[in-house]
Formats: C-alpha cells, sequence, structure tokens
C-alpha cells in the first residue's frame, strides 16, 4: 500500500497521512488523479522568483485573497443583476469541478452520453429552481407577457417533463458492460446537484432579502477562514481534528471571537445603507432592480440596556446597537463553529478520493469548490434563519395564492381573516352583511 | 470469472421458484452468467459483491399443497395467490380508512428505505461501520420529521393553533429540522476513520439518494391521499393493472423484445397493456367516482378528532354530457355520453402508466443489474422484496402529484389562511382590502356600503 501515496509538495492537511490509502477495497479504485500543474501567472513568478518557495507561497496565496476580495467588492458595486449572475456561474463551475472529479474516479470519460446528461439534469434542476423563484418576484412581469403566464402556470409540470426526458435518456442509455458507472454517475450528479444547486438557489433567495444578508454571511466565513488561519499560523499549538491536522484549537476560539466582533461591526457599517438593507425589487416600469424603500425595523438604531456587568466594565448605561447587529452574532457563531464542519466534510472528501484540491482554477488556492465549501453550509443556516426568525411568508406570494383559490374558498379565508382583524383590533367592528 | 459461472449455475436450481422480476426465468440468469464481461469495469474487481441468492422462504403449507405441479406452474400458482393476497390486503387498508392508509404507506417507505440500505452495506461491505446504520436511519427519523411537519401544519391549522407547544414547533419548525439534520451531518464528519473514508462517503450519499428517492415520494403519495382517497387508490390501481396486463399479453402474444436491459419484456406486451389499462381505469374512475368517501378531500375534523370524508363532490365528480365527435357517433349511435371529467382525467393518468412507469421498472432493473443482485429482498415469496413491487409507483406518484398541483386544484386554501395569519398586521390589512375588492368585483360580496375607516 505504500505505492500508493501520491501527496507531493507543501502544505495543506492531510498529506502526512499514510493510512489515509489503505481504503478496505482501494486496491483497484485508488484513482490516480494527476496533481495539477502549477499554473501561477507567469508574472507572479518573475516577481517572486526571489522569495524562498514557502514564503513565496505565503505571498502567491495572499495576493490572490487580495485579489479576490477586491473582486467582491466590485461586484456588489454592480448590483443586484450582477450577483445574481456571478453565483450562476460559481455554481456552474462547482458543479463542474465535482462531476470531473467523478469522472476521474471512475474512469468515465469513454461515456459520452452522460455528459451530456450530467449538463442537462444541471440545466433542469436550474429552470425549475429559477421558475419557483421567478414567479414570486417578477409576478406583475409575468402576469403581463402571454408565454410566461403559461409557463409560470404549469411550471412544476413542465420542469417534470423535462427532468422524466432526462431520466428516460438515461434508462436508454444503460449499457451492458458499464451499469454499476452509469448507476455510480448517475448519482453522483443528483447529490451534486443537491447540494449545489439548491444551496446556490438559497443564496439568491437571500440576496432578494437585501443584499445585507447576502455580504455578511459570505463576509463572516471569509473572515473566520482568514482569522483562523491567523490565529493559527502565530498561537496554533492543539490540533483540531484528525481530518485536518493542520487546524488547531487556538485558531478555532480566536477565529470565532474575532468573526463575532468583526460581524458586529461590519453589520453597524452596512446598516446604514439602504441599498445594502432593501428588498431587491423588480420595478415593473423602469424593468429594473431597484434597492428602495423605508428600512425595517431591523435596521432601525435602537437603545438597549446593557447588563450590569458590561456597564461596570465599559461604563455606559445603554448602547445604541441595530437590531441586525444581534443576528449577527447568530450568523457569525454559526460561521465559526459550523462551518469549519463543512471544511471538514470537503477535507475528508478530497482524502477519500485522493485529490489534493478540486481543481486548479486559482492559484496558490485550488478550485473554486475549495473556496466556497464553507459557505454552503451557512447559505442554508441564513436562509433558514430568515424564514424562521425574520419574516413571514412572503406577502405577494400569499395573494397571488389567494387569487388562485375558488371563489368559495376565497371567501372563506376573508370571512376567518376578517374575524382575526377585528379581534385585534385593526378593523372597527362593523358587521356588514355579506 | 469462471467462478461467478459456476456460482450462478448452482444458484439455478433451488432459485428458480424465486424469480421475481418478470423478465426473467432463464433470462436473467443468462444476463448474469454471460454478463461475465460485464465485470470488466474499471473498479469491480475487487468491488462484485456475492449478494447470497435469496433463500426460498414460501411458506410450508403453500409448498405442500402446489407439491404435485411442474416447477414452472408452481412459480405461477404463488405468484398468483400472493398477487391475490396483496390485492385483498388493499382493499382491506382503503376500507380501513385514511389513518390506517398512511401509516401503511409509512410502513413501506420504511421497509424501502431498509432494503435498499442492506443493498448499500452488502456492496460496500460496511457491516463493520456501526454507526453508519444509526446515522442513516436518523437521516430517515430526520426527513421524515421535516416532511410531516410541513404536511400537519397544514392540514391541521385549527389543531395545531390549539395547543400551545405544537404551535411553537409548528413557527420554528424549519429552523428545528435544519438543526436536527445538521447534528446529523457533523456526526458524520465526527465519525470519519482513517482507513475508511471513501466507503463512508459512498455511504452517505446513497443514504442521501434513497431519501431522495424514497423518502419524498411517499409523502407525494400521502398529499395525493389527503386530496381524495381516488387520487391515491386509482393511480396504484393502474399501475398494478398495468403490470399484470403487460404479463398476461406477453405471455400470450408476446413476441417483439421491447428492451435489451429486460429481456422478457415485449411490445406485444405494451402495447396491449396500454390498452387494457385506458380501458380498465376508465371503468375504475367511473365506479369510485360516485361515492363521497372516495372523492371527497380528507379533512381533520378538529371537535371529533378524526379524520373526516364529506363533502360536496368537487365539479370533477358530478357527471356532465359530452358530445361525441362524429366519428365515434356513427360507430356507437349515441350522440351524447355522460361521464365524469375525471374519467378523462383518468385517461391520463393511465396513459402515463403504461408509457412512461415501465421506465421506473427499467431503472430498478438496470440498478439490480449494475449490482449483481437478483431482487431487493426476499420478504414476498416468488415477487422478491416490498421495492420491487413499488418500483414502478414512484414515477407514478410524482406524476400524480404534479398533475393536481398544475391541473387540478390550486393552492392548499388552509395553507394560504395559515400564511395569512402570519404576516405584520399591515401586510395582512392590505391583503384584506384587495381581496375585499377582488370578491366585490366577483359579486360574491354586496358592493361597497361605504363605511368610516
Amino acid at each position: 500500500t505504500k505505492g500508493l501515496f501520491l501527496f507531493k509538495g507543501s502544505e495543506t492537511e492531510g498529506r502526512a497521512d499514510r493510512d489515509g490509502a489503505s481504503d478496505t477495497e482501494g486496491k483497484q479504485d485508488v484513482p490516480e488523479v494527476p496533481v495539477p500543474a502549477d499554473d501561477t501567472p507567469e508574472v507572479l513568478n518573475k516577481a517572486l522568483s526571489g522569495l524562498s518557495s514557502r514564503w513565496k507561497n505565503w505571498w502567491v496565496r495572499g495576493i490572490l485573497t487580495l485579489a479576490m476580495i477586491s473582486f467582491f467588492f466590485f461586484i456588489i458595486y454592480l448590483g443586484p443583476m450582477v450577483l445574481m449572475m456571478i453565483v450562476l456561474c460559481v455554481q456552474i463551475k462547482c458543479f463542474h469541478e465535482i462531476i470531473t472529479i467523478g469522472y476521474s474516479v471512475y474512469h468515465s470519460y469513454h461515456l459520452p452520453w452522460f455528459r451530456t446528461l450530467s449538463w442537462y439534469f444541471l440545466l433542469c434542476v436550474n429552470y425549475f429552481f429559477y421558475g419557483e423563484t421567478v414567479t414570486d418576484y417578477f409576478f406583475t412581469l409575468v402576469q403581463r407577457e402571454e408565454p410566461l403566464r403559461i409557463l409560470s402556470k404549469y411550471h412544476r409540470f413542465i420542469s417534470f417533463a423535462l427532468y422524466l426526458t432526462g431520466f428516460c435518456m438515461f434508462v436508454l442509455s444503460l449499457v451492458k458492460k458499464h451499469y454499476r458507472l452509469q448507476f455510480y454517475m448517475f448519482g453522483w450528479t443528483h447529490v451534486t446537484l443537491l447540494i449545489i444547486v439548491t444551496q446556490s438557489h438559497l443564496i439568491i433567495h437571500n440576496l432578494f432579502e437585501g443584499m445585507i444578508w447576502f455580504i455578511v454571511p459570505i463576509s463572516c466565513v471569509i473572515c473566520n477562514d482568514i482569522m483562523a488561519y491567523m490565529f493559527g499560523f502565530f498561537f496554533g499549538r492543539t490540533p483540531l481534528i484528525k481530518l485536518s491536522p493542520k487546524k488547531t484549537w487556538e485558531g478555532f476560539i480566536g477565529g470565532f471571537f474575532a468573526t463575532i466582533l468583526f460581524g458586529i461591526l461590519l453589520s453597524y457599517v452596512m446598516a446604514g445603507y439602504r441599498y445594502f438593507v432593501c428588498p431587491v425589487e423588480f420595478n415593473n416600469d423602469s424593468n429594473s432592480f431597484t434597492v428602495y424603500c423605508e428600512p425595517s425595523e431591523l435596521f432601525q438604531l435602537q437603545y438597549y440596556v446593557l447588563p450590569s456587568v458590561l456597564q461596570s466594565a465599559t461604563g455606559w448605561t445603554t448602547v445604541r446597537l441595530y437590531p441586525f447587529q444581534i443576528h449577527s452574532i447568530a450568523l457569525s457563531s454559526f460561521a465559526s463553529i459550523m462551518g469549519p464542519f463543512g471544511g471538514f466534510f470537503a477535507s475528508g472528501f478530497k482524502r477519500a478520493f485522493k485529490i489534493k484540491d478540486f481543481a486548479n482554477t486559482i492559484p496558490g488556492h485550488g478550485g473554486i469548490m475549495d473556496r466556497f465549501d464553507c459557505q454552503y453550509l451557512m447559505a442554508t443556516f441564513v436562509n433558514v434563519y430568515i424564514a424562521s426568525f425574520i419574516r413571514g411568508p412572503n406577502p405577494s406570494k400569499v395573494i397571488q395564492q389567494l387569487l388562485a383559490l375558488r371563489l368559495d374558498q376565497q371567501l372563506h379565508i376573508f370571512n376567518s381573516l376578517k374575524a382575526h382583524l377585528i379581534e385585534k383590533g385593526l378593523l372597527p367592528a362593523v358587521e356588514e352583511a355579506a | 470469472m469462471t467462478e461467478l459461472r459456476r456460482r450462478g449455475a448452482a444458484a439455478d436450481p433451488d432459485s428458480t421458484d424465486n424469480l421475481s422480476d418478470k423478465e426473467a426465468d432463464g433470462d436473467d440468469r443468462l444476463g448474469l452468467v454471460g454478463d461475465a464481461e460485464g465485470e470488466c469495469e474499471g473498479d469491480t474487481k475487487a468491488n462484485t459483491p456475492d449478494v447470497p441468492p435469496s433463500a426460498d422462504n414460501t411458506p410450508e403449507y403453500l409448498n405442500k399443497a402446489l407439491e404435485g405441479l411442474s416447477s414452472r406452474w408452481r412459480n405461477w400458482w404463488i405468484r398468483g395467490i400472493l398477487s391475490l393476497t396483496m390485492i385483498s390486503g388493499f382493499f382491506l387498508i382503503i376500507y380501513l380508512g385514511p389513518v390506517m392508509l398512511i401509516i401503511v404507506v409509512m410502513s413501506v417507505q420504511i421497509k424501502c428505505f431498509q432494503e435498499i440500505i442492506t443493498i448499500g452495506y452488502r456492496v460496500y461491505h460496511s457491516y463493520e461501520l456501526p454507526w453508519f446504520r444509526t446515522l442513516s436511519w436518523y437521516f430517515l427519523i430526520c426527513v421524515n420529521y421535516f416532511f410531516y411537519g410541513e404536511t400537519v401544519a397544514d392540514y391541521f391549522g385549527a389543531l395545531v393553533q390549539r395547543e400551545e407547544p405544537l404551535q411553537f414547533l409548528v413557527r420554528y419548525h424549519r429552523f428545528i429540522s435544519f438543526a436536527l439534520y445538521l447534528a446529523g451531518f457533523c456526526m458524520f464528519v465526527l465519525s470519519l476513520v482513517k482507513k475508511h473514508y471513501r466507503l463512508q462517503f459512498y455511504m452517505f450519499a446513497w443514504t442521501h439518494v434513497t431519501l431522495l428517492i424514497v423518502v419524498t415520494q411517499s409523502h407525494l403519495v400521502i398529499q395525493n391521499l389527503f386530496e381524495g382517497m381516488i387520487w391515491f387508490i386509482v393511480p396504484i390501481s393502474i399501475v398494478i393493472c398495468n403490470d399484470i396486463m403487460a404479463y398476461l399479453f406477453g405471455f400470450f402474444f408476446g413476441r417483439t423484445p421491447l428492451i435489451k436491459l429486460s429481456p422478457k419484456k415485449t411490445w406485444e406486451g405494451f402495447i396491449g397493456g396500454f390498452f387494457s389499462t385506458v380501458v380498465f381505469s376508465f371503468i375504475f374512475a367511473y365506479l369510485l367516482s360516485q361515492y363521497q368517501y372516495f372523492v371527497c378531500p380528507v379533512e381533520y375534523n378538529s371537535e371529533t378528532n378524526r379524520f373526516a370524508v364529506e363533502c360536496q363532490p368537487p365539479d370533477l365528480f358530478i357527471q356532465q354530457e359530452y358530445t361525441l365527435p362524429a366519428v365515434v357517433e356513427n360507430t356507437i349511435g349515441q350522440k351524447t355520453v355522460h361521464l365524469y371529467p375525471f374519467q378523462i382525467h383518468s385517461v391520463a393518468l393511465s396513459s402515463f402508466a403504461s408509457l412512461i412507469g415501465p421506465f421506473g421498472g427499467f431503472f430498478a432493473s438496470g440498478f439490480k443489474r449494475a449490482f449483481k443482485i437478483k431482487d431487493f429482498a426476499d420478504t414476498i415469496p416468488g415477487h422478491g422484496g416490498i421495492m420491487d413491487r413499488f418500483d414502478c409507483q414512484y414515477l407514478m406518484a410524482t406524476f400524480t402529484h404534479v398533475y393536481i398541483a398544475s391541473f387540478i386544484r390550486g393552492p392548499n386554501p388552509s395553507k394560504v389562511l395559515q400564511q395569512l395569519l402570519v404576516l405584520q398586521p399591515e401586510q395582512q390589512l392590505s391583503i384584506f382590502n384587495t381581496l375585499r375588492s377582488h370578491l366585490r368585483e366577483r359579486g360574491i360580496l354586496p358592493p361597497a356600503v361605504l363605511e368610516a375607516q
């Protein structure tokens, strides 16, 4: 089994783990995934040729990190539309990376049908999810255009029919010698779709809630990554988990507190701007996205009385905070505590399939998936958090459903609603003959 | 390779009787043995699971009763008797009512899940990962909790509003489900053992795909049930009928093979099954549409704490006159015909069951071939496991659900009301006004007597 190692070179976790090679069923299965070539751009190479390889690596990672963060700010500036497109591109690239790994693992390059089918399923699932989103948020636009209205009314049926076509194509494409491979790729594709596509759509839902719900979670995860790395680098001593030997408890705890602090400060800065705080809406007249509204209570400064402990410590009695900052503590706690589990999952996955990185798209960092592995759990959490604690159902969606009901059902709901509103004192209790 | 061939041959005598698949007696065995080349996949040398052939578990008395017959007719009789038993069981639970049906659906779901997971364990020799069995069942409970919570909240609205702990559970339902799932996810990550990473990831994925297929669709079945028991009974009966009819037509007239995957299926069986199923569903829909018990949505009566099926039958189940096209008029000599609109929908349902339903069966056959298993399990003598009986049903359940959502009903009124009551008061007020003007426009409400607001 010693001959099965393929770790080369320097850093990242897990390379020292010899025993990971001796899976019980791994003898013929260990894929010899070729190590990605070093594709650092020439310009960087020349600039850093003087330094030793460790510092060179550090500089490459640092420069690329700054480049990615600047890019992030740039697309925020460009607005919701561009953000959605970027999310879509990231999703497609991640899907492509994982499917490519599947092909390498199963040597299934020579099943051309399957590549087509995987992309077809990606299209179907995206069509389904975008259709659901579009119908909610672009309700007026959809009602205006006749073909869109039909597409939206029978949306589920159309999506299901498209998916079924893919399913039948898969069954018809089963080739005698390759049943198992094909089923593996089918399963692999579906799990990938489940993880990546559903969560990228949750990100877009969060985005529509207000850009701050998109920016703050992503920033918290990035900050936690960087802070945990820094704390680990300078103070790291006790290993955290066998899966990732380079992670340490010092990094974990330091990252936790640093991220919470960062989250509070960033929310304070962002909550003041309508651009970030308002739900993204589609303006029918101007046919563009607008972020203009009266900020909700969550984003209005309020006075909080400090508990006596803090009072003595800081000398203030009350403090002015946005309620959102308190929510941001919950978000950053999740990012620091649970986010790393997403990272461990990805590490375990890479160990299981003996790959060093998902791909080699970003020099020094690996593939897109490597950067986004912690983000996915975060996106789902934020969506569930919003749905449970922040907002209720979307009123325009409720009206739409209401108007689709039968008239007698509408009347029944009307009466229940009236009774409820009268009870709450929102309607005067004048009984009209209905 | 020769070893496998011998093993396959040795399994012949005692397992001929236990072939569950329609495609099969000698053909599948031929498929297994002659498919020795199928072994030469990149990853199978060490991985071909030697799943032992299922033992014959036909009950003793059946064996005694059928001793005299030749093995082929004996097999026929066993399958026939078990088919009748299952169909009678089906009628019995319909008679027992909706609660019973839900319980049976749950049991079937759990059994199917268990069958597929057991296959996964055998394929990957992962019996020695005890954590994983616990985790698989834990994920099953989580996903079921999530889905049942969504359903319960919709249909039991009144009951939920009454009980305080239930209200809390419903309001934060998604968050609680997500937290439960995350706990399982973290357990999985913490349970990764050095030498078994790949196995564990495989089992993780296997569990999730199984959950996706089995659990989501069983919940769609239950949602169809709440729409009206006829939406549960008719699709299932159609699939069973298509199975039986295609088998009979294939048995008596079968000549041209249909698809390489299932050598025993024939075009004659396929087409014959299609037409006979359409006729069957037409007649069956006519019979069932007359009874309120089948036609009315299942509702939970908060006062009596039971399910009730009583209502004014929807338009779909009221006979209407249809003018026949001229062609049919001349043949039959009747100008108009009284039909339930539902019968027309049943034609759509039976077409799907006959044309696309078999693909679910082919998928399951391919799956069994891929993993070199004969049946999913050996629960039902002569028929194999529960999953073998239900493989065609799953596509049907999803189709019925999508069909209902797209063509029959709109959103669920109790769910809409529930969402309304959760909104902010200003939003409720604005919706109230919109609804009021809409109803006035339609003449349901008397026009506005301008009140001082």
